[in-house]
């Protein structure tokens, strides 16, 4: 097992090396630079800033630069947040980030696994008719309405929630986020903990422990849930990874300072260190909880050996 | 009557499903005394599983069932689940017909076998573990403490169903229910469990249902017989006077079809058509990057073995002896070494692009009839598929000509054709896998177990039809199965094979009356002990 986890680790340099490299000159394929602005800088300042950068040496160079800084750990200076490195931006936003996605996930694979069981247990009765009906709402509402509509009723209307801000992390600040985050995460659980636990039970393993006369506990917990949890791993590590490296959308709108507005504005400014910084940490945690999952694998199920 | 078990009286049960409601039994009176084996055979779809599912309160959730289950006073039928608990599992046990799948994957057995006990006993997991282990002991599971913490997927299919039996029997019941319990397993291994099955019953002094559809196990283990069909018992009675007299005319059908007949050899002169000299196949287990050397696994180990025209030749063994693999290496479907000579011309070394030719002339017959056909296309469309690669130039129309006559020459009617292949029965099925077969007008076809899946009655309908088929067309047949009597019926070239080696060959007389090798002895015991 620990030759397997050192092998996944010595894999993941190539990997790693290879988006770094993939990304850096797709991002410089892309018209326009960080200093090319609408109305245009004084062409002697734009020279200084790219000589400083080395912005004005061949692109072979520049990624070689890069290459040796990430080495050494440092992302780099931000070139549209002059006062702030890429390190420093991390280190500030990303806390916040990890705190409401991995709090959204924890709680939408708790509750969405209830509601997933309860629905399978009651399959076609109207109890699995209202998880079905939750689930396809949270999945087809976009954060994009389930966020305002939370901002006008907890926090316009009740007056209950904040409408925004971070509040140096007070807990009512994170409710709303945490709940724009969660709600689609909960459908999908939900959904998938349902199917997963219905074809569980149907399985002949179960039938046969009920043939025992064990109690209903044994056979549904012990028994048809472990084997229903492996769909549910394996969803939960990609969309691990994507949540804790934050949302754009539910970042903007309830104005959190996390990392997820970085990607997208980073891109559009041709903020180049910030958009490669985003992409090395979200590969990071990609690979990482992709690891865990493969892991986790090996100690719900038997079957999967990586001796 | 002696120490009355079980005694169902009037039991009915229904499914309601989008369709509407179906009857699956209708009023079926059945008993079962203490000591007593009973058996209820009857094809797929008669009624015979799900009677007992009812009784152990295991039918599906739109499944309900009517009538009395009489336990000892209790009527099983409409008692609480929680009083149901008590009694199956500790009185009245099951063990089912898959035992790759009825086990938990993800527990060791031991704690599947500790978990019952120490429910249904109330005893500590020390004790019960001692119990497990014994029982393991019992059903005859060598090293029984280290067994305790493999895994099912370490065990082979008869272990398997060696530790359900353990299972049910753990807590001492009265009643052991058993559904088509060896169907699953090879010959060899069924004889074994149906000896174990019958020595635990006479020693722990239980009562048998025994479920199967297979007369030689009825004929074996039970005291008295129902035969059931559609729903419903039509017959029943000891089972010798059953054998001997059956008064239903359905029991008669049954019994009656057993295949029969023999094949006439071909003269030895006849045409070499398939001949492989020292055929060998290895696979490969394991290896690659960083895991070092794989390991080689023989799967066939110089073999070799003739096919002429108009000749049918059985191979027979258990699984894994090898028998699927030589055949699959004779067609080139898979990489073996050796010579392979088709029509005296040597194909061992032809590739792919030189092989497609042949292919026409090389067909194979594969056993599941539910598996091998593509369900999204209609039967038709499967029928014609292989004219769209060998003869490319032929209109919509004359292929569409083509697949009704073929669906006509393994008998199915041709306004079929636009089916899906789930509208047809096992039976049907694979006469659709035999007309694509037949269809591009094959020298050889390799019948892979095609009649293992099926009831018997429908079993001898395709025996029959393979043999028309054989004559109308002047077919070589290489026949793979491990159901003797099949063979026996189809063949007039057996080969033996064991652990990727050929044991014995020879025709089927001296091959099944005289066997020489130990093991043809007991693959023949297996199969037709009375």
């Amino acid at each position: 097992m620990l030759r397997y986890v050192l092998k996944r680790f010595l894999t993941a340099i190539p990997t790693l090396f290879l988006i770094v490299t993939i990304s850096f000159f797709l991002m410089r394929v892309a018209p326009g630079g960080p200093f090319n602005q609408e109305k245009g800088l004084n062409p002697v300042i734009k020279a200084n800033l790219e000589r400083q950068f080395h912005l004005d040496e061949p692109l072979v160079m520049q990624y070689l630069y890069y290459l040796n800084d990430l080495l050494h750990g440092n992302l780099g200076p931000s070139y549209n947040l002059p006062e702030f490195t890429v390190n420093e931006l991390f280190a500030k936003g990303l806390p916040i980030s990890i705190q409401l996605g991995a709090t959204a996930l924890f709680l939408a694979l708790v509750f969405g696994s209830l509601m997933g069981i309860a629905a399978a247990l009651r399959q076609n009765k109207s109890a699995d008719y209202a998880v079905i009906a939750t689930a396809t709402a949270g999945s087809t509402i976009p954060s994009f309405v389930i966020a305002p509509l939370i901002q006008l009723a907890f926090g316009l209307g009740l007056k209950w929630l904040p409408v925004g801000g971070w509040g140096d992390g007070a807990f009512i600040n994170k409710v709303g986020p945490v709940l724009t985050l969660m709600l689609p995460q909960l459908a999908i659980v939900a959904r998938l903990m349902r199917g997963s636990m219905i074809e569980s039970l149907r399985s002949h393993h179960i039938r046969t422990v009920r043939a025992l006369g064990l109690s209903d506990y044994a056979v549904i917990i012990r028994h048809a849930l472990r084997g229903a949890l492996l769909p549910i791993i394996s969803y939960a590590g990609p969309a691990a990874a994507a949540l804790i490296t934050g949302s754009i959308i539910v970042e903007t709108i309830f104005a959190i300072p996390g990392v997820g507005r970085y990607f997208v504005e980073a891109a559009l400014n041709r903020d180049y260190t910030l958009v490669m910084g985003t992409v090395v940490v979200i590969a990071i945690f990609t690979i990482l909880f992709n690891l865990i999952v493969d892991l986790l694998y090996a100690v719900v199920d038997p079957r999967v050996s990586y001796d | 009557m002696a120490d009355m078990l079980l005694e169902l009286k009037d039991v009915r049960v229904r499914f309601d499903t989008i369709d509407g409601t179906v009857n699956a039994v209708n009023g079926v009176g059945l008993h079962v005394a203490a000591g007593e084996t009973v058996a209820i055979v009857g094809e797929s779809g008669s009624g015979k599983s799900q009677l007992m599912m009812a009784t152990m309160g295991l039918l599906a959730s739109n499944g309900h069932a009517s009538g009395t289950a009489d336990y000892r006073g209790t009527n099983l039928l409409n008692i609480s689940k929680g009083e149901l608990n008590t009694i199956r599992g500790r009185k009245i046990t099951m063990i089912f017909q898959e035992p790759m799948t009825s086990l938990d994957p993800l527990f060791t057995i031991g704690a599947q076998l500790i978990e019952p006990i120490m429910h249904h006993q109330k005893i500590g997991a020390a004790e019960a573990h001692v119990r497990a282990v014994a029982m393991l002991k019992l059903v005859s599971i060598p090293e029984p403490e280290r067994r305790m913490g493999s895994y099912p997927h370490e065990m082979s299919g008869g272990q398997r169903q060696r530790v359900m039996i353990a299972m049910a029997l753990a807590n001492d019941p009265d009643l052991l229910i058993a559904d088509e319990p060896t169907t699953a397993l090879d010959v060899t291994i069924q004889a074994e469990i149906l000896e174990l099955m019958a020595s635990l019953q006479k020693r722990l002094g239980m009562g048998m249902i025994f479920i199967t559809h297979d007369l030689n196990i009825v004929r074996r283990i039970a005291h008295r017989v129902y035969v059931m069909r559609q729903g419903e018992v039509v017959e029943e009675g000891e089972t010798k006077a059953l054998f001997a007299n059956p008064k239903h005319e359905y029991t008669r059908a049954l019994l009656a079809s057993e295949p029969t007949g023999r094949k006439a050899p071909v003269s030895p002169n006849a045409p070499k058509i398939l001949d492989g000299t020292d055929l060998r196949v290895n696979f490969k287990i394991g290896g690659g990057f960083l895991s070092g050397e794989p390991i080689v696994l023989r799967a066939v180990d110089r073999v070799s073995l003739t096919l002429r025209r108009g000749q049918t030749v059985g191979i027979v063994g258990e699984s894994g002896s090898g028998k699927s693999t030589i055949a699959r290496a004779l067609l080139r479907l898979i990489p073996s070494e050796g010579a392979i000579s088709f029509e005296g011309r040597s194909i061992a070394g032809l590739d792919r692009h030189q092989m497609r030719p042949l292919r026409r002339q090389l067909q194979i017959v594969l056993q599941d009839p539910f598996g091998s056909l593509s369900p999204r296309m209609t039967a038709g469309h499967i029928v014609t598929e292989g004219l769209l690669v060998h003869e490319p130039s032929i209109s919509r129309q004359q292929r569409d000509r083509r697949a009704a006559q073929a669906l006509e020459e393994v008998q199915l009617d041709p306004n079929l054709r636009n089916r899906y292949p789930h509208e047809f029965s096992g039976g049907q099925r694979q006469r659709i896998a035999i007309a694509r077969a037949i269809i591009l007008k094959p020298k050889v076809v390799v019948l892979d177990e095609p009649t293992s899946a099926l009831d018997r009655q429908v079993q001898k309908q395709i025996v029959d039809l393979l043999r028309d088929l054989q004559t109308a067309n002047d077919l070589s047949y290489l026949f793979i199965s491990h159901d003797l009597a099949v063979v026996r019926a189809m063949a007039d070239h057996i080969i033996v094979m064991k652990d990727g080696r050929m044991v014995e060959q020879g025709s089927p007389d001296e091959v099944l009356d005289n066997p020489r090798e130990d093991y043809t002895r007991k693959l023949m015991k297996a199969a037709f002990a009375e």
